[in-house]
């Protein structure tokens, strides 16, 4: 009996093994799942949405975006870590999976993913009311080495946040304390820059777009953008290296990717359909309207990607005193 | 003028009109079904937007949400399951309502004054836009404090109990709003290593386990109650009429509340209907009625939330910033179609603005007559055997609050809330003070301690500030009220006394 019994289980268990070798030939044969780490309706759900949708008709079979959100992203980027590695779950992870860890939130690292894509990134601003007397981002930075620390008050999103990051890297990078400039802790960008047309911050070190509006609207300004080159959407705006000379950039940046162990097959076929995907006109338009950055790099590129970012975002989250491990 | 003609004329292509007849219907029943939000019906229309002309893109939008607020006082009044935390502030009275027999009454009064309100805030939004906008900008940290201050002390104002047990479960909510590391400092808080918890307690899943699951319970622990007469339906809008009349000026001063109270980013519906439904009581001539099934809460409350949707839409256009979660999915889809939030949309675009404001008044009109059909499909559910409506809502909870993330960890959590409603209720403490609590509890600590950083500790600018001072001064006269009340029944003579009792 028990014989019988095992031997089934081994053909069950050749059958299983069987199965996805011969689907990995012309993978995908059935529909992808998409984990989204982010809740429905915010700016990762939509990059991850109209990605999915890009895709489809890249390989031809649905990509079905699921919200597995909770715990600040800890139990999505978590669920695609764990994932069956069949080449049927893949996902998008963002920069908080370079943060959580730091904090020692999570056990999960950007090592427990094969990167498929990097797809977005948003440099972080320095947005200033428009009524404020710092005319340029020089400006602000000497008015800020000459502050007591703790004088000037900055804000963007939570505490230990990506754009509060931001700012701990670019007091560091003017060889100041982290500290020196008092973080305001707010719920998301939009908060930030209502506090800052109101009066109450000297300065926000948010994503230029998600200060857009009050900037279109007169109520603030953008002084400076931190990333390598200036943004396809406000060309106006220097870059830190021009305006200071401060070779200093990050971002909040979004990225494709599967479990470890990934099928190689699916790999190549997800890399090819993401690039396809990036140089598309719908997506350009869409990312282009709605704000977000265009940065990409195919599979080996992300892993280099976020193994740089692990290591530059750990350096502010230990500066800033966020650092748990 | 030509603008306005150019404006009609967007909103009459045959694609729109589709759109919003079909987001209309989805709206409502969405709304209606228990533990779906109207966050959510928004949310899975975004990508039906992308293929969508923009006018027709942000008609569904903003059709689907009214419908799906209004839909969501269906579940409240009916089964005593409220679809929204602003519904929550007024289901007890719409319950003990449809108790009464008078579902239809309490439903068409959620129907009729929802569109009152939605239209009157709609008016606002054309005629005051950009001085209501200045009223947002004056609001700072310090403001909402104060605010979400006032909302907490609404709890003792709405519930029937002892204020003591109000104040007890609005406490217990806040504790519960502690938890996560949404907090200002950054650190997890009251999580004991589980990874779920780091987000905290979002009040959908509070809401539906203390109302829904509770119900659902008590339904379980006690006989089936004599059933309501079987009769027809009666009409639905008859008696509003009267209604309008007889609480004209609560109507209007919940349609006043709500807009102020909208156009702040962050406070929205929720806070709206609450206070609102708390000055309702304060100010009639008859709050001893309140609880008991009696309308007047729910014409000013019902009147509020909706008028604050349609205002919470003007930081949201002006600025681009969010009054609530349904304006952070709409001002998406306005970059997406090129309608970029900002005051050049108001002049440059006049047209499509124009567009806009008419599919408001639409959505609120056409609200009519498929919520009086929707009414009525929904209200066989009073008809049919309570052993087959409770396993389904019981079944429906668990499908709404899994779909929100895909997290059994929430339905869990709706289950653990059903238990804490079920023994909250059974020992006489107001369940709706602890979603207040839940709901209003970050705003408070947030606002207080971001104050804190910005004034480097000093409590001074709570006071000095122009309308912060005002805020202060209501809070405390509020707070003093039962006092005051009380010394001058006791010390300037007896004559008083029965006065004071009737408080």
């Amino acid at each position: 009996m028990t014989k019988t019994t095992r031997r089934t289980l081994l053909g069950a268990g050749a059958a299983l093994t069987a199965a996805p070798a011969l689907a990995q030939a012309r993978w995908p044969v059935r529909p992808v799942q998409m984990l989204c780490p982010w809740a429905a309706g915010g700016g990762t759900d939509a990059v991850v949405r109209i990605i999915a949708t890009l895709l489809e008709k890249e390989v031809g079979q649905p990509f079905n975006v699921v919200n597995r959100t909770g715990g600040s992203g800890v139990v999505g980027h978590a669920a695609l870590a764990q994932a069956a590695p069949d080449g049927y779950t893949v996902g998008i992870i963002t920069a908080e999976i370079c943060m959580l860890h730091w904090a020692g939130l999570t056990e999960v690292t950007y090592r427990n993913f094969t990167p498929l894509g990097l797809m977005n990134n948003d440099p972080p601003g320095i947005q200033v009311n428009n009524t404020s007397p710092y005319r340029d981002v020089r400006q602000l930075a000497d008015a800020i080495k000459a502050s007591r620390p703790g004088q000037m008050k900055a804000s963007g999103t939570g505490q230990g946040g990506i754009w509060h990051l931001a700012l701990a890297g670019w007091l560091q990078a003017m060889g100041l304390p982290a500290g020196h400039v008092r973080w305001v802790p707010s719920n998301g960008a939009a908060p930030a820059m209502q506090d800052l047309a109101a009066g109450g911050l000297d300065f926000t070190t948010n994503s230029v777009v998600e200060g857009r509006a009050m900037i279109d609207a007169g109520r603030a300004r953008s002084l400076a953008v931190m990333a390598t080159e200036r943004l396809g959407v406000f060309p106006t705006i220097p870059t830190l290296k021009e305006a200071m000379g401060i070779d200093y950039a990050t971002g909040a940046w979004r990225g494709i990717a599967g479990p470890l162990n990934f099928p190689a097959e699916a790999r190549t076929a997800m890399n090819a359909g993401l690039d396809r995907v990036f140089k598309s006109r719908e997506y350009n338009e869409f990312m282009n309207a709605r704000g977000f950055g265009l940065s990409y790099a195919d599979a080996d590129g992300f892993g280099r990607y976020m193994a740089a970012a692990d290591v530059s975002l750990g350096d502010a989250m230990k500066s800033a005193g966020l650092a748990r491990s | 003028m030509d603008a306005v003609i150019e404006g009609f004329r967007l909103v009459a292509e045959p694609d729109v009109l589709i759109a919003i007849f079909l987001s209309a219907i989805y709206g409502l029943v969405v709304g209606s079904l228990p533990g779906l939000s109207a966050t959510m019906a928004t949310a899975l229309l975004v990508p039906v937007t992308f293929w969508l002309s923009p006018i027709a893109a942000i008609a569904t939008i903003i059709t689907a949400s009214a419908m799906a607020i209004f839909s969501g006082d269906i579940p409240g009044a009916l089964l005593r399951i409220p679809g929204t935390p602003a519904s929550a502030a007024y289901t007890d009275e719409a319950y003990a309502m449809t108790r009464k027999g008078q579902a239809e009454l309490a439903l068409g009064a959620g129907l009729w004054f929802s569109a009152i309100g939605g239209i009157v805030g709609t008016l606002s939004l054309m005629l005051l836009a950009p001085a209501l906008a200045e009223i947002a900008l004056s609001f700072s940290t310090y403001e909402y404090f104060w605010l979400a201050f006032l909302g907490l002390m609404c709890a003792t104002l709405v519930a029937r109990s002892s204020p003591i047990k109000a104040i007890a479960s609005m406490l217990l909510g806040l504790l519960i709003s502690c938890i996560g590391m949404e907090n200002p400092a950054g650190t997890p808080r009251f999580t004991f290593g589980i990874p779920d918890l780091l987000g905290g307690i979002e009040p959908i899943p509070a809401l539906v386990g203390v109302f829904a699951v509770s119900e659902v319970m008590r339904a379980m622990a006690t006989a089936e109650p004599p059933k309501l007469p079987d009769r027809k339906f009666g009409s639905i809008l008859a008696n509003q009429w009267m209604l309008t009349k007889k609480y004209q000026w609560p109507m209007w001063r919940g349609n006043f509340v709500g807009i102020i109270i909208g156009v702040l980013p962050g406070a929205g519906a929720d806070m709206a209907a609450w206070v609102s439904y708390a000055m309702s009581k304060r100010f009639s001539k008859e709050p001893e009625k309140f609880g008991t099934g009696h309308p007047e809460g729910l014409v000013e409350a019902g009147a509020s939330n909706n008028a604050s949707l349609a205002s919470g839409w003007v930081p949201s256009l002006l600025f681009g910033i969010p009054g609530d979660t349904i304006t952070a999915i709409a001002i998406g889809v306005l970059y997406m179609k090129g309608l970029n939030p900002g005051p050049t949309l108001f002049t440059e675009r006049a047209s499509s603005m124009y567009a806009l404001y008419i599919i408001f008044i639409l959505a609120n009109i056409i609200m009519i007559p498929l919520g009086i059909v929707m009414i009525r499909l929904a209200s066989r559910v009073l008809r049919a055997p309570r052993s087959s409506v409770m396993p389904l809502i019981l079944l429906l909870c668990a499908v709404g609050s899994f779909a929100t993330g895909s997290n059994v960890f929430s339905v869990m959590l709706v289950g653990v809330f059903g238990c804490l409603g079920y023994a909250m209720e059974k020992n006489g403490y107001p369940v709706a003070a602890l979603v207040l609590g839940i709901v209003m509890g970050s705003m408070v600590e947030t606002n207080f301690i971001t104050s804190l950083i910005k004034s480097d500790g000093d409590v001074l600018p709570f006071f000095e500030r122009p309308v912060s001072s005002i805020l202060a001064g209501l809070t405390f006269a509020a707070l003093l009220w039962p006092l005051g009340a009380w010394a001058w029944a006791r010390f300037p003579g007896r004559r008083r006394r029965t006065a004071a009792a009737a408080e």
